[in-house]
């Protein structure tokens, strides 16, 4: 299939492939947030599916749901976009047990900015953990840039790491990871990875782990 | 009974009264309203690229690109009975959601977005009468092609109509 472009060619074994990536970086990102806050967090299992761009943001709640995200773009071998997805409720549990400080909120600014500095740096840290596993797993020179943080509209925030696959495709493989947790009665989702890989990306990745993209 | 007709990302569609038309979550992206303000016909198209030359798609999605989007929607409302001299337009978006370090072109997307908009709608001959771009926040925006309002929302600053 040669430039692999068209994602309607990706069988079965290759979102296998993608679901384990997912698996394997969500997995050491979910372990340091346990890490940092001494709780047991809960991984799902990875969802892997091509999405037409338009329904996107559907996945978390639709366009207008208002979220805290944490993106970056991947540079290196195999570039790509990642985000994670938080819901402000989610996110601002996340930050009050971490700097101890019960008023922190996300819903009107000002925001607290040791709050958000915390935020930023688990966002770092999750995303860190996410791609040096990938890395490591492929082989791959994978190198994230400092991530951005906004609280905005899912659909908003989106856009942006969209932009490099739009200009090929009118659809995106998402590699989407829940984590939860464990404790969490509510079992309420604390976030979403979303790996975005580049049209061009797929196939490095294939070959990096030794699977034919010509069958 | 009035109906809001969605626009979704690189979509665009017609709207005449009672119904508006309305868009969400736009961040790089920019809302464009195309509006007869004799026959109160109606068009937003939501863009996400600036320019359909630099595609490396196979099958063209022309609402996507400011340049073939604009373009559409205008012969759209033209074979909608809408008359060339009395379109007027408004537009929203082309934040910059994240700020980076590297000024890469990707990143610069939402004002290069708004300048193509501006520039599609030179070529026909359209005026711009009200535009809220730029800035960092998401918008949503709906408009009514009675009161020819333009209705913007941000997560933190409420709605304003231009």
């Amino acid at each position: 299939m040669g430039e692999l472009r068209d994602l309607n060619q990706l069988k079965p074994f290759h979102l296998d492939v993608l679901k384990e990536i997912g698996n394997i970086g969500a997995g050491h990102a979910a372990t340091s947030l346990s890490t940092l806050l001494k709780r047991k967090i809960d991984m799902k299992v990875p969802n892997v599916r091509v999405v037409p761009l338009q329904e996107l943001p559907d996945q978390v709640g639709g366009a207008e749901a208002e979220v805290a995200a944490i993106f970056l773009r991947i540079e290196g071998d195999a570039p790509g976009s990642m985000f994670f997805l938080s819901a402000i409720d989610q996110a601002e549990r996340l930050i009050r047990s971490l700097i101890e400080n019960e008023d922190f909120q996300l819903k009107q600014p000002p925001f607290d900015q040791i709050g958000l500095s915390a935020l930023q740096e688990v966002g770092n840290i999750l995303s860190g953990s996410y791609l040096s596993s990938l890395a490591d797993f492929t082989k791959l020179n994978l190198q994230p840039t400092v991530p951005g943080l906004s609280i905005d509209m899912v659909g908003a925030v989106l856009n942006y790491g969209l932009m490099s696959i739009s200009e090929v495709s009118d659809h995106a493989l998402v590699i989407d990871t829940h984590i939860t947790e464990a404790d969490n009665e509510s079992e309420e989702t604390s976030g979403h990875f979303f790996l975005l890989p580049d049209p061009d990306s797929f196939q490095v990745i294939f070959k990096a782990l030794g699977v034919d993209v010509d069958e | 009974m009035s109906e809001v007709i969605k626009v979704g990302m690189a979509d665009l569609k017609l709207a005449a009264p009672p119904n508006t038309i309305r868009t969400s979550g736009l961040g790089s992206c920019v809302g464009v309203v195309i509006y007869d303000e004799m026959t109160n016909i109606s068009g937003m198209a939501h863009v996400m690229l600036p320019d359909s030359s630099q595609s490396k798609q196979v099958t063209l999605n022309t609402a996507k690109y400011a340049d073939t989007a604009i373009k559409e929607l205008f012969n759209k409302m033209i074979a909608e009975g809408a008359r060339s001299y009395s379109l007027k337009a408004k537009m929203a978006g082309g934040a910059q959601m994240f700020t980076f370090q590297s000024g890469s072109d990707v990143m610069r997307i939402g004002p290069r977005n708004v300048e193509a908009v501006k520039h599609a709608l030179k070529q026909l001959r359209i005026p711009v009468l009200a535009s809220d771009v730029g800035g960092k926040s998401g918008r949503t925006i709906e408009f009514d092609p009675v009161s020819k309002k333009l209705h913007i929302r941000t997560v933190n600053q409420g709605t304003v109509a231009i």
